[in-house]
């Protein structure tokens, strides 16, 4: 690269290097530009605010070199001032080149001005006393040994020892595995991000350009945009109001100095998380269902198989819902990808559940997220468990896996083993495949997500059972069943037992009713023959007998009584003393069968208007068939007159 | 083991089959498809039953001169096939059974995963590591 090619240094004459320095320069620059998350070659399209064609390298890096110079601060700042970075507010190449030419120039011993670079100098250098730095720029190499693209340089004269080690790394390769196995899309929206992170970044330092020399410890993650911690927080403030990913970039900050560091979640992050984490579920001791975290996730705008992935890594008890440990594991995982790391092949050990929790202790609510935790625990146990007792003693869950679609299972296992599972990852330190033989171990937990649902439809259908829906009165059958159940839900089925004998007591109605007939026919020939006896013997007795009988046909018969008085007048004067006598008799029977009169008489009118209607129907019919022939008749003639006259 | 395992969904298609890529998979393929009728035949065989009665291993579905070809079938319809060579007699019914119930296991598994579209092709990688533990190691 040439520099004089490069964007508008201004900081003086066009800077000449030699050979050596141009490619010492050139694979420091990309070392620290590549380490950032987007790296020199996807800077173009989306780095607007880049001049076109070059790249800028993230304030993280560019700040070890520096420090590894071993200069004083006041010289590294005097540096930067003068490489124009300052100014710019980012380190383009030509700022690069010029800081690297004046550290070089002031480990020779010359001053620190822009004079100094005019001349030959030897490389700049950088010692080894930056352990910190060479190991976490090791160590994601190590993480991600398989994607590494050597840097190589051919021609490689420095003395830069550092660099010699990092030969082997590749703080290519997250850049490179990323174009490699993912699809297109997700680099193409970690550009995005990026070019609005680098914003960011840069706003923040011109803000805070003196800090971070002091200050800031980044932990040199090829994470990149690892910006100050302090000028983070404004703007991390805003971004937890917006709820988007791209923000999430600046709490890249890692404080600690471990290896495994992209890997580990800082208290800012946690913080985060912990707050994205509320605002999904309220309560930090329960867990997201699986739909939830899926909406949540997807905005991210990773790809399905991507998100895919990463919750198979956080889902440790692959049960279907996040616990905040998993959650923040998932979260932190999603934004480690979005800054260009390739996933893990397994979940890193500061990922882990267990030690997640284990490893923030020392805030006040969180130690209450593990005791509610615990306590909740057994709480949500209880409901789903007065459900699952009697489902739970009939299955065998030791020998057979439950299958996932059946919901009602896999809350027996949520039931039975969230206690045995919650407590138990915690506790016991594991790697990730002892995790995953430990999850065959004890039986897994299912469909976790569903439970929620599923204990009221279990409810529900535990209560739709036992409780038969009552035989309608008058009404619709269907209508009067619903507005029962819900009626007697809440109640015990005992008091749907309470409806269960007046429904019975409808159908021996029918029966009088239709045996009445019959017996009224018999009793025809009784009413005259009663009339006769009672005229003969006392009355009195034979009238308690034939009473109740001839009670409801009396009422039917009373013309014909009175037909039959004006034929035998003893039977009148037996009916009506009977009838006086009978009057304080019981009225019920008398209404139930003017009822059963009046029902009769209905159907009996109903049938013959029926008739009625059947032979008026069929006479219309005729008159139509008729009316049709006429009409038909009456066409062909005009048909055959028509043709004579138009002629 | 296996020479061949496949994941075919309720519908008959495959969700996931993967076999030895020496041997010529589509000669797999066909065997596994031919068994379909065999899976189905078995699970009407216990129609009226009821589904708790109903097994889910349905052992050895036919053998070949060179392979036998077992089957599994979940309560979802979701049916494993796993292809064996007939040469391996060390093989037994129970370590055919725990072999699918580890299938199972890590199909249930990939349900629980939200992002998984129930009827899309089984990408997971756990799955996939599970089932080249079980599948034969040719040099």
């Amino acid at each position: 690269m040439e520099v004089a090619a490069g964007g508008g240094c201004g900081a003086g004459p066009p800077l000449l290097l030699s050979d050596s320095e141009q490619q010492c320069y050139s694979e420091l620059f990309a070392r620290c530009a590549g380490a950032s998350s987007g790296g020199p070659g996807p800077g173009p399209p989306e780095a607007t605010r880049v001049a076109p064609g070059t790249a800028t390298a993230a304030a993280g890096p560019v700040a070890d070199l520096f420090r590894a110079s071993q200069l004083p601060p006041e010289t590294l700042h005097q540096i930067t001032e003068l490489c124009g970075a300052k100014r710019v507010g980012y380190f383009g190449p030509t700022q690069f080149y010029i800081a690297l030419k004046l550290i070089a120039a002031a480990q020779s011993g010359l001053p620190v001005r822009t004079e100094s670079i005019k001349c030959e100098l030897p490389l700049p250098r950088f010692g080894m006393a930056k352990s910190d730095g060479e190991m976490r720029f090791g160590n994601p190499a190590e993480l991600h040994g398989k994607k590494v693209q050597i840097p190589y340089l051919p021609t490689e004269k420095n003395s830069l020892k550092r660099m010699d080690d990092e030969d082997k790394q590749e703080s290519q390769s997250p850049t490179m595995s990323p174009l490699a196995s993912p699809p297109s899309s997700p680099p193409h929206y970690q550009r995005v991000s990026l070019s609005h992170g680098y914003s960011k970044l840069r706003s923040g330092t011109e803000q805070m350009h003196p800090a971070p020399y002091e200050t800031r410890q980044p932990i040199g993650q090829p994470e990149g945009s690892s910006s100050e911690g302090p000028g983070v927080k404004p703007l991390h403030r805003q971004a937890s109001l917006i709820r988007s990913f791209s923000v999430e970039r600046e709490l890249q900050d890692n404080n600690s100095n471990y290896p495994d560091e992209p890997w580990r979640i800082t208290e800012e992050q946690r913080e985060y998380y912990v707050n994205q984490f509320r605002s999904l579920q309220p309560d930090p001791s329960s867990f997201i269902s699986g739909s939830v975290a899926k909406n949540f996730f997807t905005k991210s705008k990773l790809s399905i198989p991507e998100l895919s992935y990463i919750w198979e890594l956080s889902d440790a008890d692959c049960d279907g819902a996040l616990t905040l440990p998993e959650f923040c594991a998932a979260f932190h995982l999603i934004v480690a990808r979005k800054n260009g790391y390739p996933l893990p092949e397994g979940l890193p050990p500061t990922l882990q559940p267990e030690y997640l929790q284990a490893a923030f202790p020392k805030s006040k609510w969180e130690c209450t997220i593990f005791d509610s935790y615990s306590e909740s625990m057994p709480a949500n146990q209880q409901p789903c468990d007065l459900n699952r007792m009697e489902k739970t003693s009939v299955k065998d869950m030791a020998d057979f896996p439950v299958p996932t679609q059946d919901v009602t299972t896999g809350d027996d296992k949520q039931a039975l083993n969230s206690t045995a599972n919650e407590p138990s990852p915690k506790d016991v330190a594991e790697d990730t495949a002892a995790s995953k033989d430990c999850n065959s171990l004890k039986a897994r937990p299912r469909s976790r997500s569903y439970s929620s649902t599923s204990i009221e439809e279990t409810m529900k259908r535990g209560e739709n059972p036992p409780t038969p829906p009552p035989r309608p009165q008058k009404t619709h059958s269907r209508a009067s069943s619903l507005d029962l159940n819900k009626v007697f839900q809440p109640s015990v089925p005992a008091a749907n037992s309470g409806l269960l004998p007046p429904p019975p007591a409808l159908p021996p109605r029918p029966c009088p009713t239709q045996s009445e007939p019959v017996s009224e026919a018999d009793l025809h020939p009784q009413l005259n023959r009663a009339p006769s006896q009672a005229a003969e013997s006392s009355p009195k007795k034979d009238a308690p007998h034939a009473q109740p009988p001839s009670k409801p046909i009396r009422r039917k018969f009373r013309p014909e009584n009175q037909t039959m008085e004006s034929q035998e007048s003893a039977a009148a004067v037996g009916g009506a003393a009977s009838a006086a006598m009978v009057k304080p008799h019981p009225t019920v029977q008398k209404q139930s069968s003017k009822q059963k009169k009046a029902i009769q008489t209905a159907i009996r009118k109903n049938k013959e208007a029926n008739a009625v209607l059947a032979r008026l129907n069929s006479e219309l019919q005729q008159q139509l068939k008729e009316v049709h022939q006429e009409r038909i008749a009456l066409e062909n003639q005009l048909e055959q007159l028509r043709p004579v006259t138009v002629l | 083991m296996a020479v061949c395992i496949a994941v075919i969904a309720k519908e008959n298609y495959p969700l996931y089959i993967r076999s030895t890529p020496t041997e010529n998979e589509l000669k797999f393929h066909y065997m596994v498809h031919t068994s379909l009728d065999v899976v189905d035949e078995k699970i009407s065989a216990m129609g009226k039953a009821l589904v708790d009665q109903r097994e889910l291993y349905l052992g050895l579905l036919y053998p070949t001169e060179d392979y036998k070809v077992y089957g599994y079938v979940t309560n979802s319809k979701v049916k494993f096939v796993m292809v064996v060579d007939s040469s391996n007699t060390a093989l037994r019914d129970n370590e055919i059974r725990s072999m699918f119930r580890k299938l199972h296991n890590s199909y249930t598994d990939v349900m629980c995963n939200p992002f998984y579209n129930p009827g899309d092709r089984i990408q997971s990688r756990a799955f996939d590591n599970m089932v080249t533990s079980m599948m034969i190691q040719v040099c």
